[in-house]
Formats: C-alpha cells, structure tokens, sequence
C-alpha cells in the first residue's frame, strides 16, 4: 500500500482571480508523474490535501470534474498560514497534491433522479465539478431535470462567471443566480437570500435530490425550505468542514461522533447527521 | 504453548541473548517514576515498578516524528517534493509491558490499519515489537481493567506472559513469536505443576483485588446524540484547566498534529501528538470552532473513548483502565466515575 500521507508533485498551470476582493483564487495544477495521474481517480464531492513544503497542507473541494483530463482545479480562499501563501504562489511553481480524499455525492443513488444544487459563496466549488460532470454527454441521461439556485453577497463574489452564464444559455440546466444586493445596473437575475430564491424558484421534491453547501446561515434556513417542499432529510445531501489534518481517518481530529468528517464524509444525508452530536 | 520457568539469577542471561538480536526496551527509572527505555545491560532490568508515568505508546507512536524532508533550495531539481525519510525499525522486545498497555496497542490497531489506509509507521513498528508482559500481581488503587474488559494478567495482546513467582518466572509463549523467544532458552526449564499453580493462584487473587466498578453493557443501547445532552457534562467538566495530560499520558488516546518545520533551506513534515483537550485541535481558518468550549471538549474526551469508539467498531471501549489519568489529573477527574454516570451503572469508587 502506498504512504498515504505523501503528496503527489503538481506543478501550478494557472491562477485565476476570481473574485472582486481578490480572496478567491483558482489553481489549476497538472501532475509531474504520468503514472500519479493515472492513480487520481476521484468523483464530484470529494477534497485532495493541498500541500506545500514549508507551509503544510489544507483540505480543499475538488473542483475540476472527473470528466476534464489533464489537469485538477481548486479554487482557494485565502484565510490563513497556507491558503495566503498559495495566494503568494506563482504559475510554474511546484507543490503537492494528496488525494482524492473522501466520499463523494450519492451520484448512483441519484440516477434517474432530478437534481436541485443550492450553493452558497465560495463553498460552491465541488458542487461546479458535479455540475460540469452532470452535463457531460456520458452523464447527462442518467439525471433527470437540473436545477442551480446560487448566491453571493454582490454579483463580484460569483465564481466561474463565464461558466455561469454558458449555463445559463442551456436548455438541459435551470439557473437561478442571486446576490444579496446590488447597485450594478447590468445584474439581470435574482437579488435576495439563497433560502428565499429556493423557495421561490426551486421545483417540487417529488424524485428529486437537493445538495446543499454553504455558509453554515445559508444551511440553517434552507433546511425548512426544503422540509416544506417536501424533501425527506435521506434527500437532502450536504459537506461539512471540519478542521483536518490526515484526511484519512487517522489523526482523530475531525471526529464528530462516530464518524471522521475525512473519511466517512465530508458528504452526509440530514438524514445521517440527525443522528450524530450537532458539533460541526 | 510454551511455557517455561526461569529462576531469578538466570534472567539476565536469558535477557542478554534477547540482547543479541533485537533491541530490548523496558522500564527505566527516571527521578521519581518509570518510562520505558532502550537497555543495553541485562542486569540493568528492574521489574520492581507498578507501571510508567507515560505509557508505552511513544515505542509505536512516537511524540514527534519526522515523516518527509525535502528541500527549499532555488535551483534544486527537488525543491519542494517531499520524500519519506527511511527509517531503519529492526526488532524490538519490550520487556516488562502491563498486559493493560498491550491492550491499548490492539484497541488502537483499528484506527492506523484498515482496509483502505495502512499508516506506514504504526504498522512496521507493531510488526517488529515483541511484547514481553509482566502480570500484574500487585494492582495500584487507581487500576480498574478488569471493569473495561482486560484484567491484571490479560495475555490477549502479548506475545509473552511473565509471572513474577518468588524463586523465577514463569514466562508462558502466546504468539508464535513469543514462542521463538523461549524455545531456544538453557537458563529455563518446563514449568512444573506447582509453578502453573502457584502462578494461577496469584492472578486469581490479583483480579479479585480489583472491584468491577460499572457496566459496560448499557452503553451500547444508549443513543449517541442522548448521552450527548446529559446534564452531567456540566459537573463532570466544571474543574478542568484543559491542561492536556490525560490524553498525553493515555495508552489509548493517538491523536496527533501535522507540521513543518524549516531550518534554513531543509525542511521536515512532522507529526506530533496532540490533544482533543486544547481549542486549537478544531478551530477553523476562519474563527468558527465546533467545540470552543471547555465542556465540548472533556465531554468529546469521555465520548470518544466509550461511546464513539464503541459503536464504530463495536468493541472496546477505547480504555484499558491503566489509571494513569486518575492519577495524574491536577483536578482529580476520575474515569472511573465519569464512566459510572455514563452507563449509569454506579458503584461509584470515589
Ligand atoms: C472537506 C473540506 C473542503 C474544503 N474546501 C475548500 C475549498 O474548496 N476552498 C476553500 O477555500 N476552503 C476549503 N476548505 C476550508 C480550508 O481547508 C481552510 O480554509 C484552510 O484549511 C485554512 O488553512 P490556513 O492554513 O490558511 O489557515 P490556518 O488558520 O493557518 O490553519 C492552520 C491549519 O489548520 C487546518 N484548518 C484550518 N481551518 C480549517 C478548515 N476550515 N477546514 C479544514 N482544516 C482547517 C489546516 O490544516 C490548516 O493548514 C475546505 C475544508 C474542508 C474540511
Ligand atoms: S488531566 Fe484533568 S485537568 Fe488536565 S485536561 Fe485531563 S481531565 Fe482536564
Ligand atoms: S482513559 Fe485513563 S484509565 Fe483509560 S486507558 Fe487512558 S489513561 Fe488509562
Ligand atoms: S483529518 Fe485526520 S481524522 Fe480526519
């Protein structure tokens, strides 16, 4: 078995800002090794340990999807000791990547399914590589309808725009982009909370999954939104974010009950949750 | 299996040729406790401790370990790939381990081998420790295996039983490995009935000795999320000071920190043990911690090791009853009583 606590080598492609505030970067890394390629077989939902020698290591989502060779994408927001050196860091720089880590969305469970993503501020990152999975010709058939209801604080704090909009422009994809507020005269979707446009705009429960992440606020009034759609807690789909370590179930540090977050999650049903200590 | 009789004065012979081939650790004194050390003299061994002040998890899993080096130099090829730091981890006997403690190392195997990640370092090092046990017959106040499922002469987790007789050891094989240690051993000879006998009459007056304190069983029924809220927390954390040395000083408790540390342009990717008392163990980047408070914290300490554990893997709990947190606790905080409330099966001790 291989030393799971060695990072693969990357090397930075490219480094987008995404955000007004320049606290949100993309990194797109590509694999010194071939054969390290190879053995990164991940699906939507899961996270990899960013690593840089000097600094250490953070868990971060996954936000390429399994569906785009050649690279893997994280999009980064800067907080503390690593996430602002990786901001520091430059294109052609090498660091490591130690993953895939966890599990990943119920995507068997879901087949046949409609799928409602609700995403909030920058935890939307794996929820774009199951998007961008989703619409894959190879997948696509397998899901039903898909709805997005994302928000952000202002239309400069959206991640992907590009992508954004090109989803918008689809028919097989319903997009329900909000801000909180804006005076921009150019913003022409939603303006108003996650929860409030989710109840607005989101389609019936009946066959449908509804992922969630965001902002722990964001969680907390979506959840009766849901309930009174009719979604039952084993339907609705969620990642916590635990402070982590090893990623792989051994340090103890993400510990919520019987669980390691790492390893038995980050994806859990509120079904799975109800029955685990609220310490998250 | 083997067993065989040893006299006093023949033991550091027998010891001397374990010398040859393996490293023997066993427990040295050190001011005014025991720690387990490397011993190089045979006649250095002194059995005549009731256990050490750290338990001997730090022979598996070191406090600090240096896993990765790399280097930060400009230009090197290298720079910033890390490679593991080979390791040279020959055999090793630990002499003198309590059967308690060798337990401890079973209780944590779970965590560090399972079937998708092998920890490369906690495995290699419990592939090449032979545990040489030491009953014991002389059980201090604060013990209490026999009331989490182990008990003072408990040779499920060693290779080796020694029983302290007063003429010699009986030294009984548990493992193969075990067995090799005695099989080739002039100074012994076949453990005569009355040496069996005499041996078993000491464990059975050792184990009545200690007093079954709770139940175990009515953990397993009890719902997670309800021992979770028990008003009890409240007064079970109340004199805490989050000092740390229970989990430190604890057989069972493996949880650890990941680090680097650079001197000039080499670096090195640590692990080092680390405490689910401090509020550093959760706190996010962002200011958010799950358990800020002092009471998440003992409350998690507690849970874990007999509730958690024990539904995950349906064993346990993650505690072999060494005492050693009853002992060392600055506020007196007592597992025994803790676990009484838990199972809420009091025969409280104290
Ligand atoms: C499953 C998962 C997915 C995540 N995905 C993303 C993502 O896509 N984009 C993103 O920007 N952030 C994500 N995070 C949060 C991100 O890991 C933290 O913001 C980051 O670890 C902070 O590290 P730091 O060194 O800058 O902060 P410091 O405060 O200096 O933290 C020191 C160390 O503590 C640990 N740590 C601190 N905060 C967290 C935290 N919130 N979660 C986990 N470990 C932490 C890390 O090991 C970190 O190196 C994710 C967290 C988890 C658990
Ligand atoms: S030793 Fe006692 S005071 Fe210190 S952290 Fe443990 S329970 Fe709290
Ligand atoms: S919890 Fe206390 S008594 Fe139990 S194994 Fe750990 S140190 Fe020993
Ligand atoms: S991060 Fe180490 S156990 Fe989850």
């Amino acid at each position: 078995m291989k030393n799971p606590y060695l990072p693969y080598p990357v090397r930075i492609q490219e480094i987008i800002t995404e955000t007004q505030d320049r606290n949100l970067k993309t990194f797109k890394l590509v694999f010194l090794n071939p054969e390290d390629e190879a053995g990164f077989v991940y699906m939507p939902g899961q996270f990899a340990e960013l690593s840089v020698a000097g600094q250490g290591e953070v868990p971060i989502g996954i936000a390429s999807s399994p569906t785009e060779k050649g690279f893997l994408m994280f999009t980064v927001n800067r907080v503390g000791r690593v996430t602002t050196y990786l901001h520091n860091m430059k294109p052609g720089d090498v660091m490591g990547v130690r993953g895939p880590l966890g599990n990943w969305y119920p995507w068997e469970e879901m087949k046949g399914k409609n799928v409602v993503i609700i995403g909030g501020g920058f935890a939307f990152t794996t929820l774009r590589s199951s998007i961008v999975w989703m619409l894959d010709p190879a997948h696509r058939k397998d899901y039903g309808d898909i709805t997005v209801v994302y928000g952000a604080r202002n239309p400069g704090m959206l991640l992907y725009k590009d992508e954004l909009v090109a989803w918008e422009q689809r028919d097989d994809i319903t997009m329900h982009l909000t801000v909180d507020a804006t005076d921009d005269p150019t913003w022409k979707y939603n303006v108003g909370f996650v929860p409030a446009v989710t109840k607005e705009k989101a389609p019936g429960a009946e066959n449908a999954y509804a992922i969630v992440c965001g902002p722990p606020i964001m969680i907390k009034f979506t959840l009766p939104v849901l309930t009174d759609l009719g979604f039952p807690p084993e339907r609705i789909i969620t990642s916590l974010e635990m402070r982590m370590k090893c990623g792989i179930g051994m340090c103890g540090r993400c510990n919520i009950g019987t669980e390691y977050v790492c390893k038995d999650g980050p994806v859990f049903s509120m079904e799975k949750l109800a029955t685990l200590p609220n310490e998250y | 299996m083997l067993k065989i009789f040893v006299p006093k004065d023949k033991m550091p012979r027998w010891i001397g040729r374990i010398m040859d081939g393996a490293r023997v650790f066993a427990p040295v004194k050190e001011g005014d406790g025991y720690r387990f050390r490397l011993v190089t003299r045979p006649d250095k061994l002194d059995f005549s401790y009731q256990n050490t002040r750290l338990s001997p998890k730090e022979l598996v899993h070191p406090p600090a370990e240096a896993m990765f080096s790399y280097s930060l130099k400009k230009g090197d090829p290298k720079a910033g790939i890390l490679e593991e730091i080979p390791k040279a981890l020959g055999t090793r006997v630990v002499m003198g381990i309590r059967p308690c403690d060798a337990k401890a190392f079973q209780l944590v195997d779970v965590n560090f081998v399972t079937d998708q990640y092998m920890d490369p370092w906690w495995q290699r090092r419990r592939q090449n420790t032979v545990l040489v046990g030491l009953g014991c017959h002389e059980p201090c106040s604060t013990c209490f295996c026999t009331s989490v499922g182990s008990g003072p002469f408990d040779a499920g987790a060693l290779d080796v039983l020694m029983t302290d007789l007063p003429e010699g050891y009986l030294l009984e094989a548990v493992t193969e490995a075990g067995r090799a240690l005695l099989a080739d051993a002039p100074e012994g000879a076949p453990a005569s009935d009355t040496v069996l006998t005499e041996a078993r009459f000491l464990a059975q007056q050792a184990e009545k000795a200690l007093p079954r304190l709770f139940m175990l069983d009515p953990l397993r029924e009890k719902a997670m999320t309800a021992l979770f809220q028990e008003a009890f927390w409240e007064e079970v954390q109340f004199a805490c000071i989050n000092c740390g040395t229970c989990t430190f000083l604890c057989p069972t408790c493996w949880c650890f920190d990941i680090q680097d540390e650079v001197h000039q342009q080499e670096g090195v990717r640590l692990r080092l043990w680390d405490s689910c008392m401090f509020p550093l163990f959760t706190l996010h980047g962002s200011g958010h911690n799950p358990r800020n408070q002092k009471l998440q914290r003992v409350r998690q300490r507690f849970m874990h090791k007999f509730k958690y554990y024990v539904d995950k893997y349906g064993n346990g709990p993650a505690c072999v009853g060494c005492g050693r947190c009853v002992q060392y606790c600055p506020v007196n905080i007592d597992i025994r009583r803790v676990a009484a409330m838990m199972t809420a099966s009091c025969v409280c001790p104290t």
